[in-house]
């Protein structure tokens, strides 16, 4: 699917510097999503692609560098001082809410059950009737292939099931933009398509995604742009065809050489 | 042996419900208290956590018999300073002096358990929360609280019970508990059986509290049932059961058990 590059911008990151103690990890990350596009954040390990993508949405907050999410932005110099004042905590609360986000490990609320999981965060944070909001979770949950599992808890469902809600449960907040941290590195690799198809499905709606993955062939498939990684830069980046068959420097030939 | 239960069983079940009342009223002071407490014990800052961990220690490092004492009779010394500050009222009484008492000792013991079970909790699902854009009350309703109580339950059950048969001492600053009117029985009897009654009763509650609290417990850990042999809702099994690798696993040795049904 190629970017359409007038398309409306979704989320602009512009400078991003991240470091933990004295570990240097993201040394000044740009990135911007237009709508309908599908990034995928490739490297190996250490490239900082999970910090970037945490940082997005700020379950990091970055040093420097500015978020801007459907026309509201973040300057990230007000959180310097310790804890950030209230009235900044809560435009990261409102910026959080409209990013889905889908993690490697799942972490579903395993003390309520897969329809409580989907309809906390539109019952709390968007404030919208429960009736309202329990109709739209089923639909979500069907077109996950869940609906009968609604009433289990996630102790009692596979891998592959507890991710399909993770998703069912970010979908629900009608986020502008879906962040998937490598969503399949934690299956058994029979339960891995099971998620890359529901991951499929939504990049060939329009959604808006970013995600890290390993999943190289799935990256090339559903991608409008790949973003290539290496020691806290963005190396390359561009089209899957290109950055995947003419890769420009080095490092990105021997990261792809190894990943097949 | 059963005359006795004829004659004084009555005022040993007034003892019995003084017991109770004492009991309940201190574990549900403490347990209003200890919880704002050990938010801030666990992630306060500095300078707060400071006062805290002094109180827990001095509470937890000294017999609550001298701690009663230095209540009920210190406040004695005081007596003038207290009247003109309107409570002499409440530290003349032993009721209170024993009510207060217990519940900053039981409030210091339950800080430590709420603050185990805070450290507990799974951290994938409370940065779940925050990444939906929850806000920290809301966080701390709907995430971490259900998680540290649940983890805290068998904890905080142990601790009321030891705070049930503590509570015998207040007897010693003639409180009329259930220790109280079973040595006033004997005093007036000299029969040692009165002693065996009331550790009857006294074991009588504690079973009943038992069975309580038990289902309590089957409630909290409802989701958890099916998997109670991977993952045992113990404190000390629960951080290492929610490490990254293992949900994924456990499911997929679960999946089998639960499709059968």
């Amino acid at each position: 699917m190629p970017a359409n590059p007038d398309a409306q911008i979704v989320l602009q990151a512009d400078d991003l510097h991240k470091s933990f103690d004295s570990l240097k990890v993201l040394k000044g990350v740009s990135l911007t999503a237009r709508k309908h596009d599908v990034i995928s954040i490739i490297g190996s390990s250490g490239s900082g692609k999970s910090t970037l993508l945490r940082c997005l949405n700020l379950l990091e907050v970055p040093e420097t560098g500015r978020i801007e999410v459907h026309g509201e932005a973040l300057d990230l110099a007000h959180s310097q001082a310790g804890k950030p004042p209230k009235a900044f905590q809560q435009q990261i609360e409102r910026t959080r809410s409209r990013l889905g986000m889908v993690f490697q490990s799942f972490n579903l609320w395993s003390h309520m059950t897969v329809l409580e999981n989907v309809m906390l965060g539109p019952c709390k944070v968007l404030k919208r009737e429960r009736d309202e909001v329990e109709a739209q979770a089923r639909i979500l949950l069907d077109r996950v292939g869940m609906l009968e599992k609604s009433h289990m808890y996630p102790d009692h469902l596979s891998g592959g099931q507890k991710q399909r809600v993770a998703i069912a449960r970010a979908l629900a907040m009608d986020p502008d933009v879906m962040l998937f941290d490598e969503p399949t590195s934690a299956l058994d690799p029979e339960l891995v398509n099971e998620v890359l198809l529901v991951i499929r499905e939504l990049a060939e709606e329009g959604r808006t995604m970013i995600m890290v993955t390993h999943e190289m062939r799935f990256a090339r498939d559903v991608s409008s742009q790949i973003v290539y990684l290496h020691q806290g830069h963005i190396a390359e980046q561009g089209p899957p065809e290109q950055l995947f068959n003419q890769p420009q420097s080095a490092h990105l030939q021997r990261f792809l050489s190894s990943q097949y | 042996m059963f005359e006795l239960l004829i004659d004084y069983g009555p005022r040993l079940l007034d003892g019995a419900f003084m017991t109770l009342q004492l009991t309940f009223l201190s574990v549900l002071i403490a347990a209003t208290l200890s919880l704002p407490l050990a938010i801030v014990r666990h992630s306060g800052n500095r300078i707060w956590r400071a006062p805290i961990r002094l109180y827990i220690s001095f509470f937890r490092g000294t017999p609550l018999l001298a701690q009663l004492f230095l209540v009920y009779y210190g406040s004695g010394q005081f007596r003038p300073e207290l009247q003109e500050l309107g409570l002499w009222w409440f530290f003349r009484d032993p009721f209170y002096c024993a009510l207060l008492t217990f519940s900053l000792n039981s409030a210091a013991y339950q800080i430590e358990i709420l603050r185990g079970g805070l450290q507990a909790v799974p951290y994938g699902e409370v940065e779940a929360g925050i990444a939906i854009g929850l806000p920290r009350s809301l966080l701390y309703r709907k995430i971490i609280l259900p998680h540290t109580y649940r983890i805290a339950f068998p904890a905080l059950g142990n601790e009321i019970i030891l705070m049930l048969k503590g509570g015998a001492i207040a007897s010693v600053i003639t409180v009329l508990d259930l220790m109280g009117h079973t040595r006033r029985v004997f005093s007036q009897t000299f029969d040692i059986s009165v002693y065996f009654w009331a550790a009857l009763l006294y074991l009588v509650i504690t079973c009943a509290f038992v069975l309580v609290w038990r289902q309590g417990e089957r409630y909290l850990t409802r989701h958890m049932r099916r998997s109670t042999h991977q993952s045992s809702p113990t404190p000390a099994s629960v951080p290492t059961a929610e490490k990254k690798p293992t949900p994924a696993i456990a499911a997929e040795k679960m999946e089998q058990p639960t499709h059968a049904s």
